[in-house]
């Protein structure tokens, strides 16, 4: 079917292998993507915190720089678990405005034009398609979380040494464990909620909806009933647990409080769910995010 | 793709009465909740180009959706190019193409780009894709507007630029629904003469589903007529083209039942279509000036006589009049 041709022409040259067909989604999203100037400004920015943090790390080590600068080493923070923690929670917040801006059109435009059908009529499963969506922001919001965080942390350790690097290795998986859960959960949620809502504005609402609203019920809920419970519904009370979990800073116990019923006082300790409540958690609401991504991915939809 | 497949495909294209059909239906049903959309469907299709006709929700795109694994069948199945539907589903759609009735499109996409994802789908490497969407949109002719995005396409743009992604990667079968819908005389007269284009190259298999029986007619060799789900007629145009079968319509005026008797006494196939209409297919061997003498013995009149060849319309009727057939 050469231009000059003219006529119809089967194709007989070499196929890609199927496994890797997933990825041409995110490839072609990418160049879709990265054509605001808007966002790409703003991907920029998500990179300041690790630049910060690369400094942070080299001052820790370079005395002469100290010295210019006229900073003691002792009123810089130290370089341990919870220094990772914190950049890796503000990463995490800077992936949940990125997952905000390109998370809710992906799914959402292919039903809003009809385009399943073109996908899926061809060698290219819904599970694939899925994975492809997801990929377009597990790609990206894994150049903004667990590589530059690595990367960092294997900075650190090449100025610290290689004992260093041994006595910490739990910090890295920490890291990685805590960010993919992160990213999942984000590329999850998206795709679904993309599912669901075929219109980007309102998909973006209802995004930012799941992850505010159910907080503040948790919050009333704590109030109400004096109780850490209602963190169970707060995606990111669940996460801040797992994370703080991972990174060994964990503290179920968060306060106290004293009820008087009439003239006699009760103390109240207030427990934080238990951490495996905050992973089943997780683990539930990944699963009703498959369930409906599985319901609503469908070349076409039977109206019954 | 192995070359004793090439060599297999490219014979199966010449000759396919020696191979296996494009199509095959077992006994296929579908049900939509409680609902039956396809009932017990059975034959074997192995033209060139096959015509869907059958009127709005007769089941046509439903059989298509069932043929490329969009629905489970209820009971029974179906073989494309002797591999099952189910079991063989990854496969066959390596082997197809489709055009489907709706818009469907990426946003915010050029129809080069577009073309060229499409064909990545099919497993094309990034360049022969981009190579062969360039090759497909001119095929089409859209070459000159192919840089331009989809969201600013005509109707009857969007209906080429989905037939160009039909075709990008060169499929074997390729399922057309409803290609000229919304389509003004002039385009509609350009993708009947694609599609016929790509029938007469003998390297697809087209299945072209309509409602407009010109369409059909002018692209397809093989017809299915749905009605209600249920398969209502099965007719192979090409052989009903060679066997040249014309009839004659004769307007009588007189005691039509001993003259038909008559005629049939010769040997000839009648059907009495009112009052004073009779249908004759007339036997080798039997000439006009016969059914007069005929007449003249009976003592009725011819008013008028006409040649007629069974069109599609009158298959088409008839079907829908008639209960069900099959293969």
């Amino acid at each position: 079917m050469a231009v000059y041709e003219q006529t119809y022409k089967q194709y007989l040259g070499k196929l890609t292998p199927e496994w890797s067909r997933f990825l041409i989604i995110p490839r072609h999203a990418f160049r879709d993507v990265f054509k605001s100037k808007l966002f790409t400004a703003f991907f920029i920015v998500c990179f300041a915190p690790l630049l910060v943090e690369a400094i942070l790390i080299y001052l820790h080590h370079n005395v002469n720089a100290l010295a210019i600068l006229k900073v003691n080493v002792r009123e810089l923070i130290p370089i341990d678990a919870f220094f990772f923690q914190t950049f890796v929670n503000l990463q995490a917040s800077f992936a949940f405005f990125v997952t905000l801006l390109i998370g809710p059109p992906l799914v959402a435009r292919d039903l809003r034009n009809n385009a399943l059908p073109l996908y899926l009529c061809r060698p290219f499963s819904r599970a694939e398609y899925v994975l492809g969506k997801m990929s377009v922001l597990l790609i990206l919001l894994s150049t903004i979380t667990w590589i530059p965080q690595l990367l960092l942390f294997c900075f650190q350790a090449y100025l610290e040494g290689a004992g260093w690097f041994v006595d910490n290795l739990w910090i890295a998986s920490a890291i990685f464990i805590g960010s993919v859960v992160w990213i999942l959960l984000l590329a999850l949620l998206s795709q679904a909620v993309s599912a669901l809502v075929k219109w980007r504005v309102i998909a973006s609402a209802a995004l930012l909806g799941i992850f505010f609203i159910p907080s503040v019920f948790g919050e009333v809920i704590n109030q109400l009933f004096l109780t850490r419970w209602g963190n169970i519904i707060s995606l990111g009370a669940l996460m801040n647990n797992v994370s703080a979990g991972l990174f060994g800073t964990f503290v179920r116990t968060t306060g106290h409080m004293t009820d008087f019923d009439g003239s006699v006082g009760r103390e109240i300790v207030m427990n934080e769910p238990p951490l495996w409540a905050s992973w089943f958690a997780l683990g539930l609401i990944c699963m009703i995010c498959l369930a409906l991504l599985s319901r609503k991915v469908k070349a076409y939809e039977v109206v019954k | 793709m192995a070359v004793a497949e090439k060599i297999y495909e490219h014979a199966a294209l010449r000759n396919p009465a020696n191979f296996a059909p494009v199509i095959d239906l077992n006994d296929l049903s579908v049900r939509f909740g409680r609902r039956p959309i396809l009932q017990n469907l059975n034959g074997e299709l192995r033209g060139r180009a096959i015509g869907l006709l059958g009127p709005n929700g007769a089941g046509k795109t439903t059989l298509i959706h069932t043929l490329l694994g969009f629905h489970p069948p209820a009971s029974g199945t179906a073989h494309i190019f002797g591999r099952d539907i189910i079991t063989d589903a990854q496969q066959i759609r390596s082997l197809i193409g489709y055009m489907p009735e709706r818009d469907s499109f990426i946003a915010k996409m050029s129809a080069v780009h577009f073309v060229r994802l499409m064909a990545e789908l099919s497993g094309l490497p990034s360049e022969a894709a981009l190579e062969r969407a360039h090759e497909a949109l001119f095929y089409v002719g859209l070459g000159e507007a192919r840089y331009r995005s989809l969201d600013t396409y005509s109707l009857g743009m969007k209906q080429l630029a989905k037939l160009a992604q039909a075709i990008v990667h060169g499929p074997r079968l390729i399922f057309l629904d409803e290609p000229t819908n919304g389509l003004d005389p002039p385009a509609r007269a350009r993708m009947i003469r694609l599609v016929r284009e790509i029938r007469d190259s003998g390297k697809a298999n087209i299945v072209l589903s309509s409602h407009l029986l010109l369409d059909v007619e002018e692209c397809c060799e093989e017809i299915l007529i749905l009605k209600d789900g249920r398969l209502a007629v099965y007719c192979n145009l090409e052989a009903e083209r060679k066997a040249n079968r014309k009839f004659l319509i004769l307007e009588t005026r007189g005691d039509q039942h001993k003259f038909v008797e008559a005629i049939g006494a010769l040997g000839c196939e009648f059907a009495l279509t009112g009052d004073t209409r009779v249908k004759v297919v007339l036997q080798d061997g039997i000439e006009v000036r016969d059914l007069y003498r005929i007449a003249a013995q009976q003592n009725i009149q011819i008013r008028r006589l006409s040649y007629k060849r069974d069109s599609l319309e009158d298959i088409f009727l008839k079907a829908m009049e008639n209960g069900h057939g099959g293969l």
